[in-house]
């Protein structure tokens, strides 16, 4: 009687904890075509932590996380955040694409980029007033673009695109930040600048979930990691899931070994 | 030119083909942002379908019914290409060409194989629309514009593409920001809740309404121009969406007024007796500020192209 309840309140019906869960998703199966690139895909993000999802190439990294944003719709499947439907939901996440699934000819500039993360604030007609354009600015403050706000975005570099993406995930204000391929073809600085606002943002207590592909820097990035390769192969903290058996199986034999003797060093 | 003679004979056609190619070039800014410029181009060519079927259904050359054909034939179009876009998953380039192509040839047979000779019915006045007799008999000079029995009798097609404008302006005015969100970062936009796909098609229909609009005033060669050339001149004079609208709508009156003058009297200027089509030479100079602002506009360079 009780899952029924919980069920009709668009709750899964797993233990409470789970459900408080601030990402959860169960039975995820995605599909192009014919080819299932998600399979029957479980997880539960851990709040207050930073994840990586890890997966070869066509894994279904971006796929699942597409998913359950709603983003693409899945074959089957439940996304719950915080317990609740995603539709119910949604002013609570901040999603940062891939940088390369935009055209950075588009001609507008930096600012009103970052003004796009504060649409749920100004609906359809309201006007930007200075109190937009300030919290705007403080979040370009953070990711060290200032300067750069009345440029067009086709002007910068790619690392400075990556960080115009992540301010205008600050200015959404959410708990749970979903982030694809943050650190692809960024320069340094720009990868220390990310990695600075995502722990500050998880001192805060927000949840950072990351397609991430660096396997070099996962254990000092990440808190957790979930590994996937169209299906799940393990999820859990860096030193639980990290391992150089559920590497393997992830990558199908395609690392080195000489490379995953070195991330274990690493990891442990 | 005198009043007497200005109101009549050019105020009525002037002001057609600017609220035509206006209502054309708004919402071409975006499609053309969005790849899908050729979707006017599409929605003229089907337009004729649409009118011949609506005139065999009535069998009268009336405004309302055509409009309504053209209408839905320019809706059907939209859910085809849609349709060959994602069954055959290609690319919907293809899936426009494609689509206006076959339809546009069963208008054709459609028209020769059925008793429209009799009526004002062909493919030319399709093409070149009828700009040139858009006129306002009724005027006697400028005084005419606040006499109410005179105003009564303006070109009826002046009052549609008027509507058609307003809704254009309103339609981008509401939805602007789910339409910019949309067209720079559909994934984005649709974590926020917006239906991106509602979005694009809101915007295809807006633009067959101002297409058909426009088609029946000044035929279907201006509505596939300026879905394109103002809209693409004006991005090569500016990198901000709002200024580049405000361009395209220079440009677009730019075209209808030079183009008109220039259809009317460029011919006389050279020794020629006859004036030319308006339509072709609207269409015309709206091609020549692209290729100007092509060569000399302040923005050519494409900056972001992608990066890896």
């Amino acid at each position: 009687m009780s899952l029924e309840l919980a069920a009709n309140d668009g709750v899964i019906p797993t233990e409470h904890a789970l459900a408080q869960s601030p990402l959860a998703l169960r039975g995820m199966t995605v599909s192009y075509g014919q080819t299932p690139v998600v399979f029957s895909v479980d997880m539960t993000v851990t709040e207050g932590a930073m994840t990586a999802i890890i997966g070869p190439n066509g894994a279904g990294k971006s796929t699942l996380l597409k998913a359950a944003l709603g983003i693409v719709t899945p074959l089957a499947g439940q996304v719950s955040v915080f317990g609740r439907p995603l539709a119910s939901e949604r002013h609570r996440i901040a999603y940062v694409p891939q940088r390369a699934s935009v055209d950075w000819d588009f001609p507008t500039r930096v600012i009103d980029v970052v003004l796009m993360g504060l649409y749920r604030e100004l609906g359809l007609l309201r006007r930007i007033r200075g109190q937009h354009r300030a919290k705007a600015m403080a979040c370009l403050e953070r990711v060290g673009m200032v300067d750069f706000a009345d440029r067009q975005i086709g002007q910068l570099s790619g690392g400075q695109q990556q960080r115009v993406f992540l301010a205008r995930a600050l200015a959404q204000e959410a708990d749970l930040y979903l982030l694809d391929e943050p650190f692809a073809g960024v320069d340094a600085a720009t990868e220390k600048a990310i990695i600075d606002v995502l722990k500050s943002l998880k001192q805060d207590g927000k949840t950072i979930v990351a397609v991430h592909h660096d396997l070099a820097t996962v254990a000092d990035y990440f808190d957790r990691v979930f590994l996937i390769n169209t299906r799940k192969i393990a999820e859990g903290t860096v030193a639980e899931a990290f391992t150089p058996e559920n590497l393997d199986r992830t990558y199908g034999g395609r690392l080195a070994t000489g490379q995953i003797d070195q991330l274990d060093l690493v990891a442990v | 030119m005198s009043g007497t003679e200005f109101v009549p004979l050019s105020l009525t056609p002037l002001l057609i083909g600017i609220f035509s190619a206006v209502a054309c070039a708004l919402p071409g800014n975006f499609l053309v942002l969005r790849r899908q410029a050729l979707i006017g181009d599409a929605i003229s060519h089907v337009v004729l379908p649409g009118i011949v079927v609506a005139f065999l259904v009535t069998g009268v050359v009336a405004a309302a019914p055509m409009l309504l054909g053209a209408a839905a034939a320019a809706v059907l179009s939209v859910a085809m290409i849609e349709a060959i876009r994602r069954l055959g998953g290609i690319e919907p380039g293809a899936a426009m060409g494609l689509t206006f192509t076959t339809l546009f040839a069963a208008g054709v047979l459609l028209l020769e194989q059925s008793d429209t000779s009799g009526v004002h019915l062909d493919v030319e006045h399709a093409l070149y629309g009828n700009l040139e007799s858009l006129i306002w008999l009724d005027a006697i000079g400028w005084q005419s514009l606040v006499d109410p029995s005179a105003l009564a009798e303006l070109p009826v097609e002046l009052f549609r593409v008027s509507m058609a404008l307003i809704g254009v302006c309103a339609f981008l005015w509401v939805f602007w920001r789910p339409l910019v969100l949309s067209t720079f970062d559909e994934g984005f936009a649709r974590t926020l809740g917006l239906r991106t796909g509602s979005v694009g098609l809101a915007l295809v229909i807006v633009a067959a309404v101002a297409a058909v609009a426009a088609f029946d005033a000044v035929g279907s060669i201006i509505v596939i121009a300026m879905f394109i050339c103002p809209p693409a001149a004006a991005r090569l004079m500016t990198n901000r969406l709002n200024i580049q609208l405000g361009w395209s709508v220079v440009f677009a009156v730019l075209s209808a007024v030079l183009g008109y003058v220039f259809a009317g009297f460029g011919p006389l200027w050279f020794g020629f007796d006859n004036a030319v089509s308006a339509a072709g030479m609207i269409a015309t100079v709206s091609g020549v500020i692209l290729g100007l602002a092509a060569l000399f506009g302040p923005c050519r360079k494409r900056l972001g192209a992608p990066a890896i």
